[in-house]
């Protein structure tokens, strides 16, 4: 695709999101929007893709495994949730967020690419884990187990975003724009860059890609991603406790980053819309449900190993070969 | 002092069965690059093989037989086979992805179809304080776990090093191709491999639940040990693996009463974090060369 069709496809993608879950019969349409969960469950699908983004630049263009985005999130949620507490406006315990988990990264990654290929994902296994102790432990700070309530949503100047709406369309901004960013990056020498490393990582290195500053700055950003996720995420559920940050979740935002289509752009979007939807759906059987996605995956990994994007672009190809 | 001798033992207790999950987390890893992430599930598991296996009216001592049989079956031969087998010429993401869905899927397997609640789990050896020197008591359990771990140990050494087919696969886990080359029959190597990770992890599982119960969700804990234990001694040696259970073991014990119950997780995590800063290559471990 063109880089003017994708600007094109990417605006009528953000219009047509921004009126999913939004009431049109005013308008004179027969539209009613969604509901407050509906508006909830979408918005907390561009929270996910967000962090997933940052996955997939780690996992898909990288090539590095990541074990510790919902930890990153944890961070992102607990800063934005404290800093809040005492007065400090979003706007500014996101971009602390943000910088907060850039500099972890880069302080994990540093030690870990100087040894071999998956040292990376054996640190922030650790990592991970020693977040969630803290998470837990540290009750003065964290409330622990009890986790933190009342987290307030976001002013936009004096309007406090209190609908799910509003707060919905808030986040989709703030997801079109990251989204934005990421594509400019991919898409830069900079980005290109990592292609190279990905499929050979030796040969980038004798053509003078500095394969381990190029990686560390990529696990870096993608960790960064997660991080201002998670302080979208505060004020979207109100409430935290470190559950969602544990170990099991971030074993999960890898699986949903390749079931969606490691290394495709569009891979995260897809892969947090079955991660998020997926429970809503197979709700009736609730216990199942993680037994059923375990078995969907490896057959998936079998099968498909480019994901869903990837499987939908080949059966387009297979299409167009054979008129 | 005695205090001390008493955690260094019973360290060193859990800390044999943390060594037999991270020989074969290391074993894996070296004859078929598979970075197994459900290996705390594999010790989790066999535990209710044999609970199964009793509740059907085998007496104890069958019972674990037939677990360790079953694992060698399932967590090997089919591991092998159906999980590992159909993805290892597509590189190393899809499978840390597919084992990550395995972990997954056994533990809730176990949590759907047999308990979520923990299971009493009974002991080879009776739970009875011993005195070994003045002051110094320990349980004959734990010197019961320390001694089949370190026999359990000791055989594979020898099996590895003093027979013909632990030579020949020790000749694939340092070069494939050059043991097929000479020979050496390495797919049925590298099935031997799995089967005997199989039958390390039941062994651990068959250990470790008497003491930590047996639960669905071990694995997470448990998985997380292998793994430390298996980088700190050195990713690419046997003898690092053993060294590295132990010391986690007693790292863990002499944590969980000296720093606080609390951290005691972090201090293995913290070791890792360390051992990777300062010494990557893992305590007894060989550093690697890349190849163009």
């Amino acid at each position: 695709m063109s880089a003017r069709m994708s600007v094109i496809v990417g605006l009528v993608a953000l219009v047509a999101l921004a009126l999913v879950p939004a009431d049109l019969t005013g308008l004179g349409l027969p539209y009613p929007g969604l509901k407050r969960y509906g508006t909830y469950i979408l918005t907390l699908w561009l929270v996910t893709a967000i962090a997933a983004m940052g996955v997939n630049l780690i996992v898909g263009y990288a090539g590095q495994e990541t074990l510790a985005q919902a930890a990153f999130v944890g961070i992102g949620a607990y800063l934005t949730a404290i800093a809040g507490k005492h007065g400090v406006p979003f706007g500014l315990s996101f971009v602390l967020s943000g910088l907060a988990t850039f500099v972890i990264g880069i302080a994990l990654g540093f030690p870990a690419l100087r040894v071999q290929k998956h040292y990376l994902a054996f640190v922030t296994l650790a990592f991970s884990v020693l977040c969630w102790l803290v998470f837990r432990n540290e009750t003065a700070v964290t409330g622990g187990v009890m986790g933190l309530r009342d987290i307030e949503r976001p002013f936009v100047f004096s309007f406090q975003l209190r609908r799910a709406l509003h707060f919905y369309w808030f986040v989709l901004v703030i997801a079109a724009l990251m989204t934005v960013v990421l594509w400019w990056i991919v898409r830069s020498p900079w980005g290109r860059a990592f292609t190279a490393l990905r499929e050979n990582p030796l040969r980038a290195e004798s053509l003078g890609v500095d394969v381990r500053l190029y990686t560390l700055l990529a696990f870096a950003l993608g960790s960064a991603y997660g991080g201002m996720a998670g302080s979208l995420y505060a004020p979207l559920v109100e409430f935290i406790d470190p559950s969602p940050f544990a170990l099991g979740p971030s074993l999960l935002f890898m699986l949903m980053v390749v079931v969606g289509g490691s290394g495709a752009f569009l891979g995260p979007f897809v892969g947090a819309g079955v991660a998020v939807l997926l429970p809503e759906w197979l709700r009736a059987w609730e216990t199942w449900y993680l037994l059923i996605y375990g078995v969907l995956v490896m057959i998936m990994m079998a099968l498909a190993p480019g994901g869903l994007v990837g499987l939908v672009e080949f059966l387009v190809r297979r299409r167009k070969a054979q008129p | 002092m005695t205090d001390l001798l008493q955690l260094v033992i019973a360290g060193l207790a859990t800390g044999g069965i943390y060594a037999l999950a991270a020989i074969g987390f290391t074993l894996l890893w070296q004859t078929s690059q598979t970075i197994n992430f459900a290996q705390g599930e594999f010790v989790m598991v066999p535990a209710f093989f044999s609970l199964a296996a009793m509740k059907l009216g085998l007496p104890f001592l069958p019972a674990l037989l037939v677990a360790v049989l079953v694992s060698m079956l399932l967590l090997g031969v089919a591991f092998r086979y159906v999980v590992v087998g159909p993805l290892l010429h597509r590189g190393v993401l899809p499978l840390v992805i597919s084992t990550i869905a395995l972990s997954i899927i056994l533990k809730e397997t176990v949590k759907d179809f047999y308990s979520a609640e923990a299971q009493v789990f009974p002991t080879l050896l009776p739970d009875r304080v011993v005195t070994l020197l003045p002051g110094v008591a320990v349980s004959l359990a734990q010197i019961g776990v320390l001694a089949v771990s370190l026999v359990t140990i000791g055989g594979l050494q020898w099996f590895l090093g003093g027979t013909r087919t632990g030579r020949q696969m020790q000749a694939t886990a340092q070069n494939p191709g050059v043991a097929r080359i000479l020979g050496v029959p390495v797919e049925r190597m590298i099935l031997y491999t799995f089967v005997i990770n199989a039958g390390l992890a039941a062994m651990a599982s068959i250990l470790i639940s008497p003491i930590y119960l047996a639960k669905f969700s071990n694995g997470e804990t448990l998985g997380l040990v292998a793994f430390v234990a298996a980088i700190v001694g050195g990713f690419n040696q046997v003898r690092g693996a053993i060294a590295g259970g132990l010391l986690i073991g007693v790292l863990d014990n002499l944590a969980a009463s000296y720093v606080s119950t609390a951290y005691r997780q972090a201090i293995p995590l913290i070791l890792l974090v360390l051992v990777i800063l300062f010494r990557p290559q893992g305590l007894l471990g060989r550093r690697e060369e890349r190849a163009v």
